[in-house]
């Protein structure tokens, strides 16, 4: 039975096939994605010149809505925001009105009174953006900065734009994702554009305990071995470990795990020489990678933070695109009516 | 008291047309003897199917408590408009359906506000909370049916194993809804396809059938009459068939959302369908549509749980578990009839006769017996909105949908239930 459910795409595209919101790579086809790539291309020397701003969404109101901590995410949120000279509010909801009580819906409408057009959501529960994208007044981009266990897309387009950079392209592309899967938001979006994208191969390495149900699923084929999946890779991308996983039972101990999931230099080397390592930060040292392979010459972990604020920059400024479309649309609509 | 005579119609099961006389609260004539019988009212039930009341064995009614979401009158209404007319109702109540006089509430309650039968299930542990017994034998005495936990789990296998023998001391029926909590833990949504995909914390299989293993286990050894409500796997079903080959007092039943949806319904992330157990893979909804065919599960019930908007307005681990379904059941039945999934006999089958002889009762047209009745025209489509629903609850499956099936007549006790008289 097909149910009548808001699906991603209608949500997050409009008519003519523009992002109005970015909630999942899911039901984003590989020109869109490398049009948020290419994009992002352009906007990265804005971050190389003396005034790094461009007016791109001067007068616009952009609302960094975290109910889960981060940092660095969020900060190159604002930085992105503040270089398309939007107005940037931060709110941090954690230590504020949800605790007391006030219902995730309450404090939309209360936001939503003070005239934004962009929410920055980040939320422990998966589809928390997808359920504030169907609520709030059309007009209001909502851009997806991390949702629970389903997705992380612009971490995940940024990834993309630092592969590309050092590798061309992804044709041929094998790409393997070591550690926690299970609660990575990252690696599903990873799987999901590396797919899209045209790679060769993704591999996930992981113990059983770390892997979700039918991950194959996903588009990527599963390695309990390390040694055997390092095998001819171009990419390795490695997960932080979250400590609470040992007490869930889901592994012994951080020293069993470095041993048989962690990135060593020894274990490097049975890639492609050519091969990158990436990890979507912040790092454990001595746990998922060793420092010589962090801070070593495969290791293109800082780019990827350079390339974050382009890729958010790219989102932010085409998902008001499709907003500002789709009101014209709906103006033009009614002057002819 | 008056008499009614309805003609036109034809029978379910045997799809005869027939006329039926009802007076005193019972079918006092059928067929020829009808026809020439004088009455005060005549029914044209041409075009429409003459089926026993339904029989619903899980059914929230949300009072006492929980008047933000349904009531006695609005549920027991509801429940008239799909055709049902005898609701076992759950004991998951504020307070909990743990005493006589709670149960006594509901059975006032039911007796002014309801235009159908309230039959009330007790808490089978005192406040639900799984770890002591309820005072099940004066449950009984107050009107409880039968002995459940509601949607809540019990503690552990060692308190199960008490709460059946203790209940099997008093020849009473127990029903639970299958679930070992340390497996389902936080989750809401299927452990498969579309959970890993969208990221949602899902629950096992496993969570289902260790559970349903452990009662088949408990009950052959305690002898105790066990009732497994709404199953979602395909492996709960291969193990029921299994308990009764080996002769275990057992039966069963499933939801209708069961056997129309799968996990697939969550797609977009729609908080409607978060429905515990829930939706499975379509292989489970097949196994479980096999097993209604079959009679392996006995019943399909409606597992109404109405809600207030706010307990769906949020992401989805945030969100109450449970859909509005008592006005669609029917309609969902009938849907899986017209798509060759279920035989329309089959289907009466589990609505009436199956969870009936669950709970010791019978639900049969014939002369003498109680006119609890439903007349409906399965030809005609309806689509579930503000209009014309009776429910508090606003979740039904299927919203703006055209549905076939629509409840023209239900005799509770030969009183005319629905149309409504008072509204």
């Amino acid at each position: 039975m097909t149910v009548n459910d808001p699906s991603s795409t209608s949500l997050q595209l409009t008519d003519d096939g523009q992002l109005r919101h970015f909630l999942t790579l899911d039901g984003l086809n590989r020109a869109l994605l490398t049009e948020i790539l290419d994009t992002a291309d352009s906007f990265i020397e804005v971050g190389e010149r003396s005034i790094k701003k461009v007016p791109l969404l001067r007068g616009r109101t952009v609302v960094n809505l975290f109910f889960e901590s981060s940092t660095r995410t969020r900060s190159t949120f604002e930085l992105a925001a503040k270089r398309l000279s939007a107005d940037v509010l931060n709110l941090d909801i954690n230590t504020s009105a949800t605790s007391k009580g006030e219902s995730l819906s309450d404090t939309l409408l209360n936001l939503e009174a003070m005239a934004s057009d962009m929410f920055v959501v980040r939320h422990s529960q998966s589809g928390a953006p997808h359920f504030i994208a169907e609520s709030v007044t059309p007009g209001v981009a909502i851009i997806n900065a991390g949702d629970g266990r389903h997705a992380h897309p612009t971490q995940a387009m940024l990834d993309m734009l630092t592969i590309r950079q050092h590798k061309g392209g992804f044709e041929g592309l094998k790409v393997a994702i070591v550690g926690d899967v299970l609660h990575s938001r990252v690696a599903r979006s990873q799987i999901r554009a590396l797919n899209e994208l045209g790679a060769a191969e993704v591999r996930v390495i992981a113990p059983a305990t770390l892997l979700p149900r039918d991950v194959e699923s996903l588009g990527c084929t599963v390695e309990y071995d390390m040694a055997r999946g390092m095998k001819d890779l171009d990419v390795v991308i490695m997960l932080r470990l979250q400590k609470e996983r040992m007490e869930g039972a889901l592994l012994p101990s951080e020293r069993e795990f470095y041993r048989l999931y962690g990135l060593s230099q020894e274990k490097l080397a049975l890639a492609d020489p050519g091969c990158i390592v990436m990890h979507p930060g912040p790092i454990n040292r001595g746990v998922e990678i060793e420092s010589a392979v962090a801070d070593g010459p495969q290791s293109v972990i800082l780019n990827q933070v350079t390339n974050g604020i382009a890729i958010r920059m790219a989102v932010m400024s085409m998902a008001m695109g499709g907003q500002m479309a789709d009101r014209n649309r709906k103006l033009a609509g009614r002057a002819q009516a | 008291m008056s008499s009614l005579k309805i003609s036109g119609g034809r029978l379910a099961g045997n799809n005869t047309e027939t006329t039926m006389l009802i007076r005193d609260g019972q079918i006092a004539a059928l067929g020829d003897a009808a026809v020439n019988a004088p009455a005060d009212y005549d029914f044209d039930a041409t075009g429409c199917t003459l089926a026993p009341g339904f029989v619903d064995l899980c059914c929230n009614l949300r009072e006492p408590g929980n008047g933000q979401k349904g009531n006695i009158a609005s549920e027991s209404l509801a429940a008239a408009h799909g055709g049902f007319t005898t609701l076992c109702a759950s004991p998951d109540t504020s307070p909990v359906n743990d005493s006589g006089a709670v149960t006594n509430l509901i059975l006032d309650v039911a007796a002014k506000r309801s235009g159908v039968r309230v039959l009330p299930v007790g808490a089978i542990t005192r406040g639900l909370e799984g770890e002591l017994l309820s005072d099940m034998a004066g449950l009984a005495a107050a009107g409880c049916i039968a002995m459940s936990n509601g949607a809540r789990p019990v503690k552990n296998a060692r308190v199960l194993r008490r709460c059946m023998a203790y209940a099997q001391t008093f020849g009473l029926t127990v029903m639970f809804s299958p679930e070992n909590q340390a497996l389902a833990a936080d989750g809401y949504a299927h452990d498969g396809l579309v959970a890993s995909r969208l990221g949602l914390l899902g629950i096992p299989e496993v969570a289902e059938t260790a559970a349903v293993m452990e009662m088949l286990l408990l009950a052959e050894e305690t002898g105790v009459r066990l009732h497994l409500g709404q199953l979602s796997c395909a492996r709960s079903v291969e193990m029921l068939a299994d308990a009764r080959r080996r002769g275990i007092a057992v039966t069963a039943d499933v939801a209708m959302h069961q056997l129309m949806f799968t996990e697939d319904a969550l797609a977009g992330f729609d908080s409607r369908y978060h429905v515990r157990p829930p939706l499975r893979s379509e292989k489970d909804r097949q196994a479980l549509l096999a097993g209604v065919r079959e009679g392996v599960i006995d019943a399909v019930t409606s597992q109404h749980q109405p809600h207030d908007s706010a307990a769906k307005q949020a992401p989805m681990a945030a969100t109450e578990p449970g859909l509005s379904t008592i006005e669609s059941t029917l309609s969902m039945g009938l849907l899986l009839v017209k798509r060759g999934e279920l035989e329309a006999a089959g289907l009466i089958r589990a609505l009436t006769t199956g969870p009936a002889s669950v709970i010791g009762r019978s639900a049969e047209l014939r002369e003498g017996a109680v006119a609890d009745l439903c007349v409906f025209d399965p030809e005609a489509s309806w689509t579930p909105g503000r209009a014309n629903l009776c429910s508090a609850g606003r979740h039904v499956p299927l919203p703006g949908k055209d549905l076939p099936g629509v409840v023209r007549l239900t005799l509770c006790n030969g009183q005319q239930a629905w149309p409504s008289l008072s509204a």
